[in-house]
């Protein structure tokens, strides 16, 4: 028999749902613990900004919203290990990321709030890409992104997010395979949160891993523990210094788990057990990373109590500001459609402005 | 000056903006070397290089949304669909993506981009290679949609969409890519991309069409003359977004008006005419509108496709029945 090609697919963790080292070879940036503390600080903001989102979405103040509950770790990880001129093209529950890169909360509940606005980062990037709704489109925009830096010779990377079930779709596998082709440099991650709104990941595809996509495209691959936030950062660290460097692009397949439901308008008991959602709190992220830095004495009750009262604040400030923020007038819904209002819409505009004043 | 044909047009108008403007980048199946199927893309990789004329994996959807991604990042990227029959594949990326980018982010990244169809029949291709699909796209709030009849309007109508701030979807009309030679200068003058063109004046009639339809229109308008009527011809050019006040001036003038496209007839551009007509210019009709378009049937193989699209006969017949209406 001869071989045409082999392969294997990497699986990297370095720490255990308790937060116990399972290697000795931890990466470089784990030694600077400030750093360390400030990622949990943020992956128990993203956790306190949705649990108030869902608590907004509850009381009537916000439309259908995704939740990001067991994901934080994935997000801040992809969020922190890149430099703010990469680009971001997410789907639609990577806030942890997000908040990393300078979205604000308040630009988030406009969004699910039901107004444009929330799109028009003001602090983060101005060329990240909003949420995409349309699963794994946004994908082929990284892809696009990561075409136009290499056109330019720019030393920056364009990572896209992807769920399991998005790691279907014909946009993604274009995405990786034009990456391959020209050699862009394209940072893919599938956020395995096993669960596809209904559809298990064991009937999402048969392949072994998620990950070795990557490798039919010719990107490099590699599957991490997504609650591994330490792992997480590994993984992206590399894929984006290759991508940069001109080495290529890389699939990583961050394994989690989707605590909630799929959005508010979901409900999960009807397709799982809870057990098996109960075994999943057991490798919780946020936990994970705590007991690793109270290992470290870099984290203890004192300061948790204190940064969850911070963020508890934060996010009322955030959700007044966002409730305070009145409307858009009528016109708003033609007034970013062109650069430039074509004539031929200017009649149905001031139609609108009418209805709106009585007339 | 030289004298080319529309799709000679298409290729100096793509080397001119790509010349003037660095982030101007042409991107499709077989773009490169081959220049294109149809010769389109001919000799623009030789002259700027693999980097700015890219020969991407066959796949639509994967053109259509790295073109997203490139217009969002500062590129301004001309897409090639083959076919407009093979255009359906891009279309999430143009509706979902290209098409609301500025509106929903308010104008914080938007998408100049062009696509670029070979589109219409009559040339004896193969099956899914001869559509007139237009009016999928004249729904989709935020596009342009442009048609080019003639290779002067496929120059400066190629310029202006390329220099679009919006996405612009740009259908040729292969029928009559090499009909005629016309003499064009390379003098980067874009046409308005918000205007009909009238092409012939006229009294009687008003014959309103677009695309390849614009050479039996013209035939008709001249079989009309040698009968005494004079027939006054439009040239849509940009569909979306609508000239209407020039058709509806001429309409003032001849009082009647017929609509010649190859699309299907039901729901087909002329439809959204007809109704304006209905609407805002019913006191200065004569006879009632009347539409010579393709049949709602599928365009059917070559041994039948001129007896679907509109012919001589049927738009000389159709503005006979105006006149003989008042």
């Amino acid at each position: 028999m001869s071989i045409a090609a082999t392969f294997e697919i990497e699986y990297l963790q370095y720490l255990d749902p308790e937060g116990k080292p399972v290697r000795k070879d931890f990466p470089e940036f784990t030694r600077d613990l400030d750093h360390m503390v400030e990622l949990y600080k943020l992956m128990v903001s993203t956790r306190v900004f949705d649990t108030k989102s869902i608590a907004l979405q509850r009381t009537g103040k916000l439309g259908t919203y995704a939740s990001c509950l067991g994901h934080e770790a994935a997000h801040v990880g992809i969020g922190s290990a890149m430099r703010r001129e990469d680009v971001l093209a997410p789907s639609y529950r990577e806030y942890g990321a997000q908040l990393y890169r300078g979205v604000q909360p308040r630009e988030v509940y406009l969004y699910w709030g039901g107004d444009e606005r929330g799109n028009d980062f003001q602090n983060a990037p101005k060329h990240d890409f909003a949420w995409s709704v349309p699963i794994g489109t946004q994908c082929l925009h990284a892809a696009g992104a990561a075409l136009a830096f290499k056109i330019r010779g720019e030393q920056r990377v364009a990572v896209c997010t992807i769920g399991d079930g998005g790691s279907s779709k014909g946009d993604f596998y274009g995405a990786i395979n034009i990456a391959g082709a020209q050699n862009l440099p394209l940072v893919a991650v599938i956020v395995n949160n096993q669960w596809a709104i209904s559809v298990p990941r064991r009937i999402q595809t048969g392949a072994k891993t998620l990950a070795q996509k990557g490798l039919a495209a010719g990107l490099f691959a590699i599957q991490v523990d997504g609650n591994d936030i330490i792992a997480v950062r590994k993984a992206m660290d590399d894929a984006l210094a290759r991508a940069r460097s001109g080495q290529g692009g890389t699939v990583i397949e961050a394994v989690t788990y989707r605590l909630g439901d799929h959005t508010t308008a979901d409900d999960a008991r009807r397709y799982r057990s809870e057990a098996e959602v109960k075994e999943a709190w057991t490798r919780d992220p946020v936990k994970r990373l705590r007991a690793w830095l109270e290992s470290k004495k870099a984290w203890d009750a004192k300061k948790e109590e204190a940064w969850k009262a911070e963020c508890e604040a934060w996010m009322d400030e955030e959700v007044n500001a966002y409730l305070k923020t009145r409307a858009q007038p009528v016109e708003a819904m033609f007034d970013y459609l062109y650069a430039e209002l074509p004539a031929d819409l200017a009649q149905q505009r001031e139609q609108a402005i009418a209805l709106e004043r009585g007339h | 000056m030289a004298q080319v044909t529309l799709i000679e047009a298409v290729t100096m108008a793509l080397a001119h903006e790509m010349a003037r403007d660095p982030s101007v980048v042409v991107l499709g199946e077989d773009v490169g070397v081959n220049g294109g199927v149809f010769r389109a893309t001919v000799g623009l990789q030789e002259k700027f290089g693999e980097l700015r004329v890219i020969d991407t994996p066959l796949d639509e959807t994967t053109i259509a949304g790295v073109t997203v991604g490139l217009a969002a990042q500062g590129m301004k990227p001309v897409a090639e669909a083959q076919f407009e029959g093979f255009i359906y594949p891009m279309m999430e990326q143009i509706a979902c993506h290209a098409a609301r980018m500025r509106n929903r982010t308010r104008g914080r990244l938007s998408v100049p981009a062009v696509w670029r169809a070979p589109w219409g029949g009559g040339i004896h291709a193969p099956e899914h290679h001869s559509e007139a699909n237009e009016h999928l796209f004249t729904n989709i709030p935020g596009l342009r949609v442009v048609l080019p009849s003639s290779p002067s309007r496929a120059y400066g109508l190629l310029l202006a969409a390329i220099r679009d701030p919006d996405p612009v979807i740009f259908f040729e009309p292969k029928r009559i890519y090499r009909q005629y030679k016309e003499e064009v200068p390379d003098d980067g003058e874009a046409l308005p991309l918000d205007v009909c063109f009238v092409l012939r004046d006229g009294t009687d009639v008003t014959l309103v069409t677009w695309g390849a339809q614009v050479k039996e229109t013209l035939e008709a308008a001249d079989a009309l003359a040698a009968e005494g009527i004079s027939a006054e011809v439009i040239d849509v050019a940009t569909l979306k977004p609508l000239d209407f006040d020039t058709i509806h001036e001429s309409v003032k003038k001849t009082g009647r008006c017929v609509i010649v496209h190859e699309a299907p007839r039901t729901a087909g551009f002329g439809a959204e005419i007809a109704a304006r007509l209905a609407e805002q210019a019913m006191y200065d009709l004569l006879a009632p509108v009347e539409r010579v378009t393709g049949y709602d049937t599928h365009i059917p193989l070559f041994r039948l496709e001129m007896k679907y699209l509109p012919s001589v006969e049927r738009i000389v017949a159709a503005a006979k029945r105006t006149l003989a209406a008042s």
